[in-house]
């Protein structure tokens, strides 16, 4: 019996008035056209908590670019999820943060692209963007909602690092989660933008530690070491299939917001497919669950439980077998491919191919 | 935290059934704490109005436990799950 899944990512949209360079959608954007709708959603929210879901994460893209965010929010309350806004924030104001609220929200996770307002806007590709975020993480407080304060970190920003932290506990966040990019889609392309050097990581690391001693009890900070600096792989997703599943803004059901990029997947769709019949029947949750699946060094390692052989995504774009060991293992024969990706990077500049709209390439008609 | 002190659930932080799993848990943004018994117990008595002194009383009659050290061991609980970011005071 497979056990029943903790959360459901929701990406409700990929429109988004930010154009990060290590953005987490897939490179090929669904269009406005493809989206869900309200009802469907709806629908979507009441059979993750029947199926045992008791989070909901509410993302995109940005979720507030959904003229119907309310309606969904107001479902996802009714359906008992605990709800979090995952949103950038540029397109909220007093109003419909108090509406939010209202409707039932739970919490209400920031990003900020940096401490200082003219790199964070260069970073975002959004001008007047960090001001706007500061306006709406104060506002978010007020609204009576709990707020974390989400920074992605990378080369560009980690020396500032003790300012972001004086920015969460400034506006009042009660969590603080520092956020190394992760390098897949867009953040691939940009990795030797992007990638922090060792020295950087360190003191980054020195510097949550004294801050985490210094705030207990005020602000929670969230912080994992990044895969490329890492011995062992993160437990991506608590494993395939285990706690977690995310469903995109045309419908795909999915064990994790990247796995659009492996090939070789037929993804159930909402439209077609029950949360249940895809989490407990499906070839594609069912494939990499487990440790059945496990190459060598996997395979009767005792960590196989621990990090369910990493990231499954990380695996494809850096071997191009997504059944491998991630290579951020130690223990992975493609481990060098990390030392040598940080060594470049170290002498490659500071520019960034920027996140574009490109909507998905049409399938072909089946023929006849 | 001391005997005065009125917790309750921090801002954020909401106790519920999991009925898929037969528990109950403390869900918050990203977390979410499967409480023990005992601290289910506490977690259950706090309503914002009620002190840490009242919680005490309240328990040592319910268990007939010495009240002192259910005192210090609601104190000690608590202190941990306001380092964790669940209560606050």
């Amino acid at each position: 019996m497979t056990d029943a899944p903790l959360a459901l990512l929701a990406e409700l949209t990929h429109r988004c008035p930010l154009r990060c360079p290590y953005c987490s959608n897939p490179t090929a954007l669904t269009g406005p056209g493809e989206e869900l709708d309200t009802a469907t959603w709806a629908r979507v929210f009441a059979e993750a908590a029947e199926l045992g879901c008791l989070q909901l994460h509410l993302s995109g893209g940005e979720p507030t670019a959904r003229r119907d965010i309310l309606d969904l929010v107001r479902a996802a309350g009714g359906a008992g999820l605990y709800t979090n806004l995952i949103t950038a924030g540029v397109l909220l104001d007093a109003g419909r943060l108090a509406a939010l609220a209202e409707a039932g929200l739970d919490h209400v996770q920031l990003s900020v692209q940096d401490a200082e307002a003219g790199s964070a806007d260069r970073i975002g590709g959004y001008a007047g963007g960090h001001a706007k975020k500061l306006a709406v993480g104060r506002l978010v407080t007020a609204a009576g909602l709990p707020l974390t304060l989400n920074a992605v970190v990378h080369r560009q920003n980690l020396d500032r690092l003790p300012a972001l932290i004086d920015l969460a506990l400034d506006l009042g966040a009660g969590r603080l989660e520092v956020a190394h990019v992760q390098y897949y889609g867009w953040a691939l392309r940009n990795r030797d933008a992007l990638l922090p050097t060792r020295a950087q990581l360190e003191a980054a690391t020195a510097t949550v530690e004294a801050a985490r001693a210094a705030h207990r009890g005020r602000l929670v900070i969230d912080y994992v070491v990044p895969d490329y600096y890492a011995k062992r792989p993160k437990a991506c997703m608590g494993g395939w299939g285990r706690r977690f599943l995310a469903v995109s803004p045309a419908g795909r059901i999915l064990p994790c917001h990247a796995a659009e990029s492996l090939p070789g997947f037929d993804f159930p769709n909402v439209r077609t497919s029950s949360l249940r019949a895809a989490w407990e029947g499906s070839e594609a949750f069912a494939r990499y669950r487990g440790t059945g699946w496990m190459p060598e060094p996997c395979r009767g390692c005792d960590r196989a439980e621990v990090d369910w052989g990493g990231c499954r995504c990380q695996a494809f774009a850096l071997t191009g077998d997504a059944a491998a060991t991630d290579p951020a293992c130690a223990l992975s024969p493609d481990h060098g491919l990390l030392a040598l990706a940080v060594e470049e990077a170290a002498g490659a500049g500071e520019g960034f191919t920027y996140r574009e709209p490109r909507p998905e390439p049409r399938r072909a008609p089946a023929p006849g | 935290m001391n005997g005065g002190s009125i917790p309750r659930l921090a801002r954020g932080m909401r106790l519920r059934e999991d009925k898929a799993r037969g528990q109950w848990v403390v869900l918050g943004p990203e977390r979410m704490f499967v409480p023990d018994e005992i601290a289910l117990e506490i977690l259950r008595l706090l309503d914002g109005a009620r002190s840490v002194d009242a919680l005490a009383d309240d328990l040592a009659a319910r268990f007939a436990a010495p009240r002192a050290e259910i005192l210090a061991d609601v104190l000690a609980m608590l202190d941990d799950l306001a380092a964790r970011g669940v209560v606050t005071a």
